[in-house]
């Protein structure tokens, strides 16, 4: 896969030269408050939120979704793991909607393996606006098994409702080399390429 | 009216259908296995002490009710929060 991108430290990220932005998985201001708070303060945002209201794709991994959703980008919380525990491990995941940005090369159903590393990911929402989610096929991926850090209906990835905003837990960036032990990630960024034709 | 220094804590804590881990081991693991079976529940969370200038206790607390819903100091979906003032000496 061929993909033209620059790695931009987030002062720099002045103005929307872009077809897509993804913000990467980290421990950005060392999660103080809360993970993605104070990031979500950061200038740069106001371009990924220009870039998410023209529906360009906007990928948050890790980090990157816990500052999508301080940012009002997505819907829920992530909170501290329910075992209390930084959980590093391979998962099973269930894609749930292949109409989103980042989910639509993935087959039907398809059940894909890729790793998660964090201590505060636990995707909470209460029971209305699960539903809400549910109903507007905005649930992207979930365990398909296992739920290693209580996550809310195992949901580990959500979208917004145009479907071009998408955060998740699990790094598809780590399993995108056979080096690295899978490949299932790659089609993540696949379908961010596809997702105009798909 | 001259302005006042006040202290506002601001209790952050999980909403109940959130669950609250750290509160459940802290009570399962520290305290009764320490003996003291009359603690019914601990909830865990966190603590910001807000010193700031205002001309009464109303509008240091109405200051701090704007920073934490405008600024998301909790996320009003999974947490609540409980706002104390006092005035310093």
């Amino acid at each position: 896969m061929k993909l033209d991108a620059d790695l931009i430290w987030h002062d720099d990220f002045t103005h929307d030269a872009y077809d897509a932005v993804i913000l990467p998985g980290g421990f950005s201001f060392g999660d103080h408050l809360r993970g993605g708070i104070i990031a979500a303060y950061s200038p740069s945002m106001k371009i990924v939120r220009e870039m998410a209201e023209k529906g360009k794709p906007v990928l948050g991994i890790c980090n990157g979704f816990q500052t999508l959703i301080e940012a009002g980008l997505l819907p829920g919380a992530l909170l501290r793991n329910s075992t209390l525990k930084f959980v590093c491990r391979w998962t099973d995941l269930r894609v749930r909607n292949r109409t989103s940005a980042f989910s639509c090369s993935f087959a039907n159903d398809a059940v894909v393996r890729m790793p998660i590393a964090h201590n505060e990911g636990r995707f909470y929402a209460d029971d209305e606006l699960l539903d809400q989610l549910e109903s507007e096929n905005r649930v992207v991926l979930e365990y398909a098994d296992e739920n290693p850090t209580g996550t809310s209906r195992g949901i580990v990835a959500v979208s917004n409702e145009k479907g071009n905003v998408v955060g998740m837990m699990p790094h598809p960036e780590r399993a995108s080399d056979i080096a690295l032990g899978g490949i299932d990630g790659l089609k993540v960024f696949e379908s961010m390429l596809e997702w105009a034709a798909c | 009216m001259v302005n006042q220094v006040f202290s506002v804590e601001v209790a952050i804590s999980n909403k109940p259908q959130a669950r609250d881990p750290e509160g459940e081991t802290i009570v399962r693991d520290l305290i009764h296995k320490s003996g003291f079976d009359s603690v019914k529940e601990v909830r865990a969370g966190k603590l910001l002490a807000i010193k700031l200038e205002a001309k009464d206790e109303e509008e240091a607390r109405r200051k701090v009710m704007t920073m934490c819903n405008d600024l998301r100091l909790y996320n009003p979906v999974a947490h609540s929060i409980n706002v104390r003032v006092r005035q310093e000496p």
